[in-house]
């Protein structure tokens, strides 16, 4: 496939690196030529270096053959004139820009094909935001990933005694709490995958991914581990894009304390949010946060842009005892480092928000792409087409499917109703069925398997 | 000195527009065939309309732009001048009316207080009940405003004579570009409301002139009525339910009525924090003293002590003045908390007085973010109100105004008190004139009047009325060596 890429910021450099490796032709525009050499240096694309809402860098870097336009600069405004050059001059046919404005998200018939011709709209900050969000609703959880519009969950746990499913084997599950349906889809055991059967004893200390709809996600958690106290007080540090968001969506529900450094920012801040305490000062300063009682904080974010930052001040959060410390790290090397220590949670930005781009540039229709353990794993949800003939997944049971060994399908949403996998579900056309692979090598596989043959057509 | 002129020029000018307010005492005069009050009210006519066009003619040669010092300078002039010329029809048709009463009944007009000195207002010529009531209703949304509004060519400062006359802390709320717009889209308002008030009081009731004078008054938040009982006279619970209603409309601000108008929906009230306030307040005020007046037995009925509870709280917290009842007669828990209201209830904007809400609502914001200061030393926290971040020199300026404003209620008692008046009948006639609201207690209460005052209680009064209707500042600076050093 060939991409353009409009923007070589974090996100683009970071797509552009998932996206190389997934054997895709890439050209990345930006008008920084230092980042493009850096970028260059690392990865096998080409680079432009120009503005990129200009038809005649466009054209340059290859426009009229492209298969897709992802335009991921930092202005809203030259990602949708991108979007519509690339519609009325080159005839791209996907299109899709990153919009962070809620001005302009809020009316979603400015990016219809009558005007600024944009197929999809990301916003990376939204998503890193609804991530966290739920992680602080669930405080529990490693993980919470959302599938077919929130109706069914991926949720990551590690077990821990105290939880009933602990020292019990899978099927242990579904006897003990008859009412509530949902799947274990993976365990990785000292960061070694194990297939789930149902005589599978669970650990303590296993990293557990099961399946179920949102609504039982709080039950099945209880069957893990320990619940927690559900969370009260949020302290962020960082009022950036991501901080300012994040408060805004947890000030009604939870007591939120925002740290900032920049005095101008600050207020700008405490003018947005209503509920908010907004605190003038440096989130890495231990007297600051003693001071407004981190050892009472629930959850602490440290969700600044740099990740030292991040690392030291959710470091003395952890000491002075707050409850769950999130750390945002850009730098894969660092979240490889911090994970598992004393950090509860190593934040990739760029693990977290790259699914939502790579379900468009898949083969076949893939509604939804979530990266699991830094990449190493993946979660799919998958829409199935075709009839018996033409797919080689409609109309049969689970366990007549020819699955690569490693990928289990975890539930199937059909309409408004979560189904969970087992062996002698039966797969219908249109509906999603949400696939866990443990292993990323199979996902071609996978993706090929839920393709409607030629012919079809 | 030629700035000055420019003052007189300009002066002269409204004078102009003042005396068209004549013509509807005349036109009642006519109707009533009263044609000595006729005569009476044509003379004074004429006298202002004469010196508004000598003034006006003598200094064309300096007609121009005024400065911001002029602009307070012009105000002043103007709330001074107009009820004087306003006492002209009222010293000729009642003979025996001394110039300090007289000036000080067309103050309380103009101002929309509602204290009066006059007794026997059921006898009175109608025509000079209009008159009285008229001027409540011009001085409500202001005799400025409406000459920025009618005469956009003015060739005066028409922004800063707007502010200077409109109360409230923050004044640049644009409603339209230009301020003439403006000006002319309040007063559209106004009198559209008005209109209303009349036509559903005549339908209680009322007879026609006795509508037109409680509209004016109702809707000026003046309080003047055309009987010595007030509206007690009627003892009707329509009528005073719609006053109610109307003084409840005249008390939120007419740039909120505007948009709703202009939007044709009722959100603007929704956003408008001091609307939701005041009328909060008001309500489980009405609710609070009519349950302590039952309690108290001064009526064994709830319902009863609901209706003359909620009528005299709304009248005084309006800072309107009408009463039913001799409130002042209620445990003195209830008339005080009624007073306080009317220091604090009414919106920016609105044809109400006292400090309004918006700086009330300033005050208790700044105490609250003292607290969060001294248990967050490093919070930011600006003042917001509604949403909106207030900036700290609007918070700076209400402070300095609450300032003056209980330094002036503070001295004022103190005059009167040195003047011979008891401490109640002191303390509540400066603060029923200060806040523009008319009754206050003791001499001053409700069934009796301003008449008992010597005539130096009555020029205090007179002042503390143009001061609180002017909101201290556009008055007292003219006191201060700044504003007439070059």
């Amino acid at each position: 496939m060939k991409i353009l890429i409009l923007g070589a910021g974090q996100v683009g450099s970071n797509v552009a690196e998932s996206l190389v490796s997934e054997a895709n032709d890439i050209t990345v525009i930006d008008s920084d030529g230092v980042k493009l050499a850096l970028l260059q240096e690392r990865l096998d694309l080409r680079t432009l270096v120009g503005n990129a809402s200009s038809p005649s860098v466009l054209e340059q870097a290859g426009i009229n053959d492209t298969d897709m336009l992802l335009a991921v600069t930092q202005s809203d405004e030259v990602n949708m004139v991108a979007c519509k050059l690339a519609a009325s001059l080159y005839n791209t046919p996907t299109r899709i820009a990153r919009i962070r404005s809620t001005d302009y998200l809020t009316r979603p018939e400015l990016f219809n094909k009558d005007n600024f011709c944009v197929d999809f709209s990301i916003c990376p900050e939204q998503i890193l935001t609804d991530y966290i969000s739920k992680l602080i609703e669930f405080p529990e959880a490693l993980q919470v990933l959302q599938f077919a519009q929130g109706k069914a969950s991926l949720v990551a746990v590690r077990a821990f005694t105290g939880g009933p499913l602990v020292g019990n084997p899978l099927s242990f599950l579904h006897s003990h709490m008859p009412h509530v349906d949902a799947r274990v889809a993976a365990i990785f055991r000292k960061n070694s995958p194990l297939i789930p059967e149902g005589d599978t004893v669970v650990e303590e200390g296993d990293e557990i991914f099961f399946i179920a709809a949102s609504k039982n996600i709080r039950e099945v958690l209880k069957e893990m581990r320990r619940m927690d106290r559900p969370t009260r007080r949020v302290m962020i540090v960082g009022g950036g894009n991501i901080g300012r968001r994040l408060a805004r969506a947890l000030e009604q529900d939870y007591q939120v304390k925002l740290i900032e450094f920049n005095k101008k920012a600050c207020n700008k801040l405490a003018g947005e949010l209503a509920k908010t305490l907004v605190l003038n000062g440096d989130g890495t300063d231990e007297k600051l946060l003693q001071q407004e009682s981190v050892d009472e904080v629930d959850v602490f974010c440290a969700l600044t842009n740099d990740d030292e930052n991040n690392i030291m001040s959710s470091l003395l959060a952890k000491q002075a005892g707050a409850r769950k410390v999130i750390a945002l790290i850009n730098r894969s090397a660092y979240v490889d480092l911090v994970q598992g220590g004393k950090i509860d949670i190593a934040l990739s930005p760029a693990q977290v928000t790259i699914g939502s781009l790579l379900a468009y540039v898949r083969q076949g229709d893939v509604a939804e792409v979530h990266s699991l353990r830094r990449g190493a794993a993946e979660a799919l949800e998958l829409v199935v087409h075709g009839d018996r003939k033409s797919s080689r997944v409609v109309g049969r049971r689970i366990d007549e499917i020819d699955l690569p060994k490693g990928a289990t399908i975890g539930a199937v949403v059909r309409g408004d109703e979560v189904i969970m996998g087992h062996h002698d579900t039966r797969i219908e056309a249109e509906d999603h069925v949400i696939v866990f692979v443990v292993n990323k090598a199979m996902v071609k596989k996978v993706e090929k398997l839920f393709q409607v043959n030629l012919g079809f057509f | 000195m030629g700035r000055t002129l420019t003052v007189i020029h300009a002066l002269g000018l409204m004078l102009v527009v003042f005396s068209a307010a004549y013509l509807m005492p005349l036109i009642t005069a006519l109707i009533y065939d009263q044609s000595e009050v006729f005569q009476d009210f044509l003379m004074a006519m004429l006298l202002t309309l004469t010196s508004g066009v000598l003034m006006w003619a003598v200094t064309y040669r300096y007609k121009g732009e005024l400065s911001i010092r002029h602009g307070f300078l012009l105000v002043v002039v103007m709330w001074t001048g107009m009820p004087a010329f306003a006492t002209l029809p009222l010293l000729m048709v009642l003979s025996e009316l001394s110039f300090t009463d007289a000036y000080f009944e067309t103050m309380s007009g103009i101002t929309t207080t509602g204290a009066t000195v006059l007794t026997g207002l059921d006898t009175l010529p109608s025509a000079i009940n209009l008159w009285r009531h008229e001027l409540n209703w011009l001085g409500g949304m202001g005799i400025i405003v409406l000459v920025v509004a009618i005469l956009p060519l003015l060739g005066v400062g028409g922004r800063q004579l707007f502010k200077a006359e409109t109360p409230g802390p923050m004044k640049d709320a644009a409603l339209t570009p230009r301020i003439a717009e403006t000006a002319r889209n309040l007063w559209i308002v106004y009198v559209t409301i008005t209109i209303l008030c009349i036509s559903s009081l005549k339908l209680a009731g009322m007879s026609w002139l006795d509508a037109v004078c409680h509209a004016f008054a109702a809707m000026g938040l003046g309080g003047f009525s055309t009987h010595d009982s007030s509206v007690g006279y009627f003892n009707s619970p329509l009528i005073e339910f719609l006053l109610m209603v109307f003084m409840l409309i005249a008390v939120i601000n007419f740039a909120t009525h505007f948009v709703v108008l202009r939007n044709r929906s009722i959100a603007a009230y929704r956003s408008d924090p001091e609307a939701l306030s005041s009328l909060g307040v008001i309500l489980a005020s009405c609710v609070g003293i009519a349950f302590f007046l039952w309690w108290q037995g001064v009526y064994p009925e709830f319902l009863t002590a609901l209706r003359h509870a909620s009528f005299n709280l709304v009248s005084i917290a309006t800072s309107s003045g009408f009463a039913s009842v001799d409130y002042a007669q209620w445990p003195i828990f209830a008339p005080l908390w009624m007073m306080l209201l009317t220091a604090t209830v009414a919106s920016a904007g609105s044809t109400g007085g006292g400090i309004k809400m918006i700086r009330t609502l300033v005050l208790i914001k700044q105490a609250g973010r003292e607290f969060v200061k001294l248990l967050h030393p490093a919070a930011v926290n600006p003042m917001k109100i509604g949403g909106q971040v207030i900036p700290n020199s609007v918070v700076f300026s209400v402070l300095g105004f609450i300032f003056l404003y209980f330094m002036v209620i503070a001295s004022l008692t103190f005059v009167l008190l040195i003047s011979g008046l008891d401490f109640i009948s002191a303390l509540t006639a400066v603060l029923a004139s200060l806040n523009n609201c008319g009754p206050g207690l003791g001499v001053v209460g409700p069934a009796s009047n301003y008449q008992g005052l010597t005539d130096f209680q009555t020029w205090v009064c007179t002042f503390a009325m143009l001061i609180g209707r002017l909101e201290i500042f556009t008055v007292l600076i003219l006191f201060t060596p700044q504003f007439w050093r070059r």
